[in-house]
């Protein structure tokens, strides 16, 4: 009877899809931001797996197929970056400044944090590029020997939290234009966190798809950097 | 056809991404050169945005899901993760509200001194 589930190339899919249905459901009807649907679809699936004795592989046989798609879904970002990139070009100097001042921060605030836990080497650059998006990250993480499983794990995280309070980090310390809060979000959380600033404008949007680009690029080179510094 | 059309458009750029990633000797993924790819094809007019619309607005808008498995793969990793993964959270979250404040914040302090000079 398992091995209905088990084997299914489309059970992994299916029950994704549920989770992640069930998350925007509960999003709707309690509007608090810890109901972000990524995050109900992780611990709802999780907690499927564990009650059923189920493996990651027997969801992952279907599942991955979710992951195949991002590739081809972060391209089209492309898309609100090209219809803003007016806004953009008159915005050069802050756009820049904006990301690479975001970049500084998160490995700056890496190192901080990895002396003041005692973390040690592998676990310090393992979360040095917690702030691009997955694809990048796990490159920098591998090139650099970091664990790269976590390094994924970790940037998601990132991405989920920056998505779930953008809103109200945004309010609660004052970015109320547009641009920065596309660069803010974009830099602090890449992808995901894109996926609610494309919610809140076009602009924040555009803006923060383009963090993803630039952001990810100069993380290459600054977390080759950082990586000596402990 | 129209859709034949956009996903060939996209699956393409996304074939080109993938092979600049292994030829150039970078962690730079697909995805990346990708975004370029399109965006440069969109500027000089190659591809244009009816072409592709509303395949990237059904991609984007499902993106997030995309995240799920691999966020769920971390219950294999439990068992290294059972001892820290407070510290790791904390660090997490304290990071990443500090670098959208400080990016948001030096993107905003430019773009307001800007509007003041031009007015």
């Amino acid at each position: 009877m398992k091995e209905l589930f088990t084997d299914s190339v489309y059970f992994g899919v299916l029950i994704s899809l549920a989770a992640y249905g069930i998350g925007v459901l509960m999003k709707k009807k309690f509007k608090l931001a810890i109901f972000n649907p990524v995050l109900v679809a992780i611990v709802f699936i999780i907690g499927f797996l564990l009650i059923f004795d189920m493996d990651y592989a027997s969801y992952s046989n279907g599942a991955k197929y979710i992951s195949y798609l991002l590739t081809p879904a972060t391209i089209c970002l492309a898309v609100p970056l090209y219809e803003q990139f007016e806004l953009l070009k008159k915005n050069m100097t802050a756009v820049m400044l904006g990301i690479v001042s975001g970049v500084l921060t998160s490995l700056t605030c890496i190192l901080a944090f990895a002396i003041f836990f005692s973390l040690d080497h592998t676990e310090y650059v393992t979360f040095l590029p917690k702030s691009v998006t997955t694809a990048i990250g796990m490159g920098i993480s591998e090139e650099l020997g970091g664990s790269v499983a976590i390094s994924v794990g970790v940037i998601i995280i990132t991405g989920v939290f920056g998505n779930m309070f953008a809103e109200f980090i945004c309010k609660v310390f004052r970015i109320t234009e547009p641009i920065a809060k596309g660069i803010g979000i974009g830099s602090a959380s890449h992808v995901i966190g894109t996926s609610k600033a494309l919610e809140m404008g076009e602009v924040e949007g555009a803006m923060s798809s383009l963090s993803i680009v630039v952001a990810g690029l100069i993380t290459v080179a600054g977390a080759a950097v950082f990586a000596n510094f402990l | 056809m129209k859709y034949l059309k956009q996903i060939g458009i996209i699956i393409f750029i996304s074939f080109l991404g993938e092979v600049l990633s292994r030829v150039i000797p970078l962690p730079v993924a697909a995805s990346v050169y990708g975004i370029v790819i399109l965006f440069l094809c969109l500027n000089f007019k190659i591809v244009k945005v009816s072409d592709i619309k509303e395949t990237c607005k059904f991609l984007i808008d499902i993106m997030p899901l995309m995240f799920v498995p691999a966020a769920v793969g971390l219950i294999a990793l439990w068992d290294v993760l059972k001892t820290s993964w407070l510290v790791y959270l904390i660090i997490t979250l304290l990071s990443t509200y500090v670098v959208m404040i400080v990016s948001g914040h030096v993107t905003q302090f430019i773009v307001k001194r800007k509007n003041r000079i031009e007015r």
